[in-house]
């Protein structure tokens, strides 16, 4: 328990995952109400800062997903203005958001994350990126998948089969974020790791019911994605999941509460990281709350727990 | 403690609901596309995504006198429940409507709605179980779209071209159902200034499709909103009165096949929410029980409202009104997509309605484009298609409900986007500035041509040409994308 009374819940935003954010903070505010805080609920707009200088929270609950609120920008923000605020602050952010920067950082630090390339969107022309494609096409091999470096909720994330889809996925992705990645197609199963206070939590799995992949679609319509958690894995993999989602937190640098996504290679059996996520979605439908109960701490004490990290830093 | 029991039972609410959700909520997907539209909606954000009709132009003094006038003197009547099948004042105006879209009906083949889209829904409840067969146009109207989904249906799209839906490839998509053993329960069609694609359906395919559906013993749904909302050229009949021509009593409504659906929506106001059918009589009973177990009745007030205005306005003045004020924002956005959209994409020019279908070169996926875009919106193509992926790179640009230098804005914003988009691409395919659609002609100046007045017989030919429709415009409305292979051989047949 906090000596906090005063919580102000950012949610919103101007972000493409703006009604995500939404239904995360209504569960956060619901939570907290329940917990007996003052809440106070902001949607994220050109008032914002004011209307934080003016009613003065103790603490902010980040609720924000996307641009602005997960990758770094708010979290500066607040510290700017001296409000304590939940979960990692804005350099973990950067790292995490960049799926470029993270996957470079795993990289370096020996941590499995599938092949890839990256590059802005100026490059193409300025640096003429066209001449490398059948450099990454050689080494990634089709099919691939084609990312925006930052955004969430799998938007504009593409499929690419051949050559000649290649480029339109390179530029439907430049649509979302100015850099885009492109990885190596990893088939398997999709698992997430999240971990809170430094504590991974039980695996998720998720099992898509129709599309070709975990899309957007899925992730947020109850009953379109089978989720099984704790995962059916052996001992051996979900330990090696959690050592892993373990290891991403710390080598990002995150703080209080983080969600990172694998995939299990079914042909070889490795598990893969793919990204980070610092401000994980608090839905009906989000992994976060699923692997907690799992755990056995319930929707309010996640909340209470999220909003502790922010008096831990 | 009670609150922390909540608390657990909401953990675990995801489960909870799923084991209780019918399988049909499985077809109703939420999507990225909306989770985008829903952004759009800021203020600073100019719309070409509605489906809006302007209703500022409606006199505020004559709503509040209207209102009063109900008020006053029905207020019983306005505040109770009605008939399932609709008011008969109401069903006396629905009759001047139809009169004035051509059609002679008889007030009992009635039944009034909560807006056109309620035509939708309680046809495919009493029409289909999961799994049946709707053939509709492609691109097709999206608000239908998740209707058809949440009923299960199995949606049989046809490519469109500038003529509406080519009924040889109707009969050949109706062939290749009976060979499986399969037959559509209805056939569902915007004959008129299509929404989203703009096209109006030939008199001669009309003719064909209404005598296609008696030969087959199938329903057509006639999904007419804009009939009267025409800016150029020829009024054509309705499927409804060239069924009815046919009918056991000609010159009394009577359509075997044909379930006729309008609205007051885009002629007097979306607000209302009334809309109506025309039904054979079997299948009007089953829609009237539907409509029971839907909503009991459409709102007395609103009904009242629609007789009032009826007997105390110049309806037909309005719709002039809006005729006028249209016709001005349709030029507005033709002209604004001639500056931006030159070379780099296609698009229809309808001779009536509110929307625009614009179609970008190949590869450039629209639904990433309104990622892109800042400070405009559209309907991105897919939402027009069942499968949710087809149509990608078109969109639907409504003009109607937009002020002029919005559209002006609007088009710009977009070109100027695209520009960058279709560049980048010619970058990195090393195409130079970006390919032009391949399927689609360069769009013809069709302001510079006569309109023919109906398909076939069109009299200015581009070009001296014996078999007189291979070169003529059919209509003037640019191209949608055509399948080339079956193209020349289809349209020698088709018409």
């Amino acid at each position: 328990m906090t000596a906090a009374k005063r919580v102000a819940v950012l949610k919103g935003g101007g972000s493409l995952e703006r009604t995500v954010s939404l239904r995360s903070g209504a569960r956060a505010q619901s939570a907290l109400g329940r917990l007996g805080y003052d809440v106070l609920a902001f949607d994220a707009g050109p008032e914002l800062l004011a209307q934080l200088r003016e009613s003065s929270p103790d603490v902010a609950f980040v609720a924000l997903h996307g641009r602005d609120g997960e990758d770094g920008t708010i979290q500066g923000l607040l510290e700017t203005i001296g409000v304590p605020y939940t979960g990692s602050g804005p350099a973990a952010c950067m790292r995490c958001t960049d799926k470029a920067l993270a996957k470079y950082l795993m990289r370096e630090a020996g941590i499995p994350t599938p092949d890839f390339a990256a590059f802005k969107e100026s490059s193409v022309k300025d640096l003429g990126v066209a001449a490398a494609l059948g450099d990454i096409e050689r080494r990634l091999s089709f099919p691939m998948v084609v990312k925006p470096a930052s955004q969430g909720s799998a938007l504009g994330v593409k499929f690419a089969r051949s050559s000649e889809e290649l480029p339109p996925a390179i530029v439907g992705a430049l649509s979302y974020d100015r850099k885009v990645v492109i990885e190596r197609y990893v088939p398997g199963r999709d698992l997430a790791v999240s971990v809170l206070d430094g504590m991974a939590l039980p695996v998720v799995e998720a099992i898509p019911r129709e599309e070709d992949f975990y899309n957007y679609e899925s992730r947020y319509e109850i009953g379109m994605t089978t989720f099984v958690c704790p995962a059916e894995l052996d001992e051996a993999a979900t330990a090696r999941a959690q050592e892993l989602a373990l290891e991403v937190y710390r080598l990002l640098g995150c703080h209080g509460v983080a969600r990172t996504d694998l995939m299990l290679d079914e042909r070889s059996g490795e598990l893969l990281v793919l990204e980070t996520n610092v401000v994980p979605g608090l839905t009906e439908t989000s992994l976060l709350p699923l692997a907690a109960d799992a755990a056995g701490i319930d929707f309010d004490e996640l909340i209470e727990r999220i909003l502790a990290s922010a008096f831990t830093r | 403690m009670d609150d922390r029991r909540r608390a657990r039972a909401t953990a675990h609410e995801l489960a909870r609901y799923e084991a209780l959700f019918a399988a049909r909520t499985r077809g109703m997907k939420s999507s990225a596309m909306r989770e985008m539209m829903a952004l759009t909606e800021r203020p600073e954000v100019i719309s070409l995504a509605g489906g809006l009709p302007d209703t500022s132009t409606f006199p505020p003094a004559l709503y509040a006198k209207l209102m009063a006038q109900v008020a006053a003197e029905s207020t019983a009547r306005a505040l109770q429940y009605g008939p399932t099948e609709g008011l008969a004042s109401t069903v006396r105006c629905i009759v001047q409507v139809m009169a004035a879209e051509g059609a002679v009906i008889d007030p009992a083949e009635v039944i009034v709605t909560t807006g056109g889209q309620q035509v939708i829904d309680l046809v495919c409840k009493t029409l289909i179980d999961p799994g049946d067969v709707i053939v509709a146009e492609a691109p097709t109207y999206p608000g239908a779209v998740p209707t058809f989904s949440a009923y299960q249906a199995d949606v049989e799209q046809i490519e469109m071209d500038a003529d509406g839906m080519p009924i040889d490839a109707l009969e050949e998509t109706l062939d290749r159902l009976a060979a499986q053993g399969r037959r559509p329960k209805f056939i569902y069609t915007i004959p008129n200034f299509h929404n989203p694609a703009g096209v109006t359906m030939s008199l001669a395919r009309r003719r064909r499709l209404v005598a296609v559906a008696r030969e087959r013993e199938l329903l057509v749904l006639e999904d007419n909103p804009y009939g009267l909302l025409r800016y150029e050229g020829e009024s054509l009949p309705t499927l409804y009165s060239l069924d009815a021509e046919n009918g056991s009593s000609p010159g009394r409504g009577g359509s075997d096949m044909v379930i006729y659906l309008g609205t007051f929506s885009k002629i007097l106001s979306p607000g209302l929410r009334l809309g109506w059918a025309v039904a054979p009589r079997a299948v009007l009973e089953k829609l009237n029980l539907g409509k029971q177990g839907g909503d009991l009745c459409s709102s007395s007030m609103t009904q009242l409202f629609v007789a009032a205005y009826f007997q105390e306005c110049d309806w037909m003045g309005y719709i002039e009104t809006l005729r006028a004020l249209y016709t001005r924002r349709r030029d507005v956005m033709l002209a604004a997509l001639a500056e931006h959209f030159q070379g780099r994409a296609t698009w229809t020019r309808p001779q009536g309605g509110l929307f625009v279908w614009a179609t970008l070169a190949d590869g450039v996926d629209t639904t990433d484009l309104l990622a892109r875009s800042e400070g405009v919106a559209f309907v991105p193509g897919r939402a027009a298609y069942v499968d949710g992926r087809s149509g990608s790179s078109s969109m639907r640009l409504n003009f109607a409900g937009v002020p002029d230098q919005d559209i002006r804005e609007g088009i710009r914003r977009i070109g100027r986007i695209m520009g960058g988009d279709t560049g980048l691409l010619g970058t990195l395919t090393g195409a130079g500035a970006g390919a032009p659609p391949a399927s689609a002609p360069a769009a013809r100046t069709a302001a510079s041509e006569p309109a023919p007045g109906e398909g076939a017989v069109a009299p200015a030919a581009a070009e001296p040409d014996t078999s007189h429709d291979e070169n003529v415009p059919l209509a003037d409305v640019v191209a949608l994308p055509r399948r080339e292979a079956q193209q020349r051989a289809r349209r020698q047949r088709d018409l």
